[in-house]
């Protein structure tokens, strides 16, 4: 499992948040977020502990926790093989673990930059 | 065959994880006929919608969106076990509740799909479910659209183990054998136990005038038969 590199901003297992998440940097997630995550142009991962009920808009994302909401991704989006996700994932890339559970649509953008 | 609450009472009591591979498993390869004819359908054509009712495939997915199709993925089998879908029939036998199963699954506009992948699904589902589920797939599938069902032949025996496929070539599967594994608990003296159950059992064996009845509302019907006692089956919408 990947731990979030120093400098990087992050939510602990502990954290509890319902709501509207939007930021201008890159974020670890590893506590609960209920509602929506906004993250243009920068990356979100979903740490192992992660439990997000919301739709999220981010250049990159990678779960490794529990995901239920739609991903809308201008780069590449991450299952890791303890993710499990329940929604649509549009992205231009989306590369998917053995073991990972993935419940919804897979789109990837052919040829749209972003 | 397996009773619905021997079926339960084998793979899980409380929740069960996702459906994984067994460790070390080894992947057999198969050539499949029925794969052959429908992949002409997505070799041939564009943004397609396709719905893979299998466990989650990485290979799968890599293999249509790669193609520019859209697939969606949804694991019935495995949602088949959901606990919460345990009920009582006016006998006060233990059935599954299959309007709560289609509440929550299978959920999609109508006339959806291009291409429906059933695999070996309707040999594995309960039977409570499988009238309900082919229903909704035909009003899911598009006017034309086209589904491809495996089903074990008599000879295959009652302990034919459950399998995912990967679409690893045009006619092409790389088969693995399926493991359900239960959510860690812990135990009355405080232990913490992860069981892996030897996955799936097969519920029924179809007959062909079994499967034609099944997929009675759809326009056409064709069947393959295979070497290892697979009947694999093409329905047209």
């Amino acid at each position: 499992m990947s731990t979030p590199a120093s400098g990087l901003a992050q939510i602990g297992k502990s954290v509890v948040i319902k709501g509207e998440l939007s930021g201008s940097e890159d974020l670890y997630l590893d506590g609960q977020v209920e509602g929506s995550i906004a993250l243009k142009g920068n990356s979100l991962t979903v740490g192992p502990n992660g439990q997000v009920k919301a739709s999220v808009d981010a250049k990159g994302v990678v779960v490794q926790g529990k995901l239920d909401g739609n991903i809308q991704a201008s780069d590449r989006v991450e299952l890791r093989k303890s993710a499990i996700v329940t929604g649509d994932i549009t992205a231009q890339r989306v590369s998917i673990e053995e073991g990972a559970f993935l419940k919804g649509k897979v789109d990837t953008h052919r040829g749209d930059a972003k | 065959m397996s009773s619905v609450s021997q079926t339960f009472m084998k793979l899980f009591r409380g929740s069960s994880g996702p459906a994984i591979p067994a460790p070390g498993s080894p992947k057999l390869i198969r050539r499949s006929s029925g794969l052959g004819e429908l992949s002409r359908t997505w070799e041939s054509a564009e943004g397609l919608c396709v719905l893979d009712l299998g466990s989650t495939s990485p290979t799968n997915i890599r293999h249509f969106t790669e193609k520019g199709h859209r697939i969606y993925s949804e694991d019935l089998l495995t949602a088949s076990t959901g606990p919460e879908l345990l009920t009582k029939d006016e006998q006060g036998k233990a059935v599954l509740d299959s309007r709560k199963f289609l509440a929550e699954n299978l959920v999609y506009p109508a006339a959806h799909f291009d291409v429906v992948l059933c695999w070996n699904l309707p040999d594995y589902l309960d039977e409570g479910l499988v009238k309900p589920v082919v229903g909704r797939l035909w009003s899911v599938l598009k006017p034309g659209g086209m589904l491809l069902a495996f089903f074990h032949t008599r000879d295959a025996g009652p302990d034919s183990p459950c399998h995912r496929f990967h679409i690893v070539g045009p006619d092409t599967l790389e088969m693995q054998r399926i493991v359900l594994r239960r959510e860690a608990r812990r135990g009355p003296t405080g232990a913490v136990h992860t069981a892996i159950s030897d996955g799936f059992q097969l519920q029924r064996v179809f007959n062909n005038r079994h499967i034609e009845n099944l997929f009675r509302d759809f326009a056409s019907i064709k069947f393959f038969l295979a070497r290892d006692n697979i009947r694999e089956v093409l329905v047209v919408r």
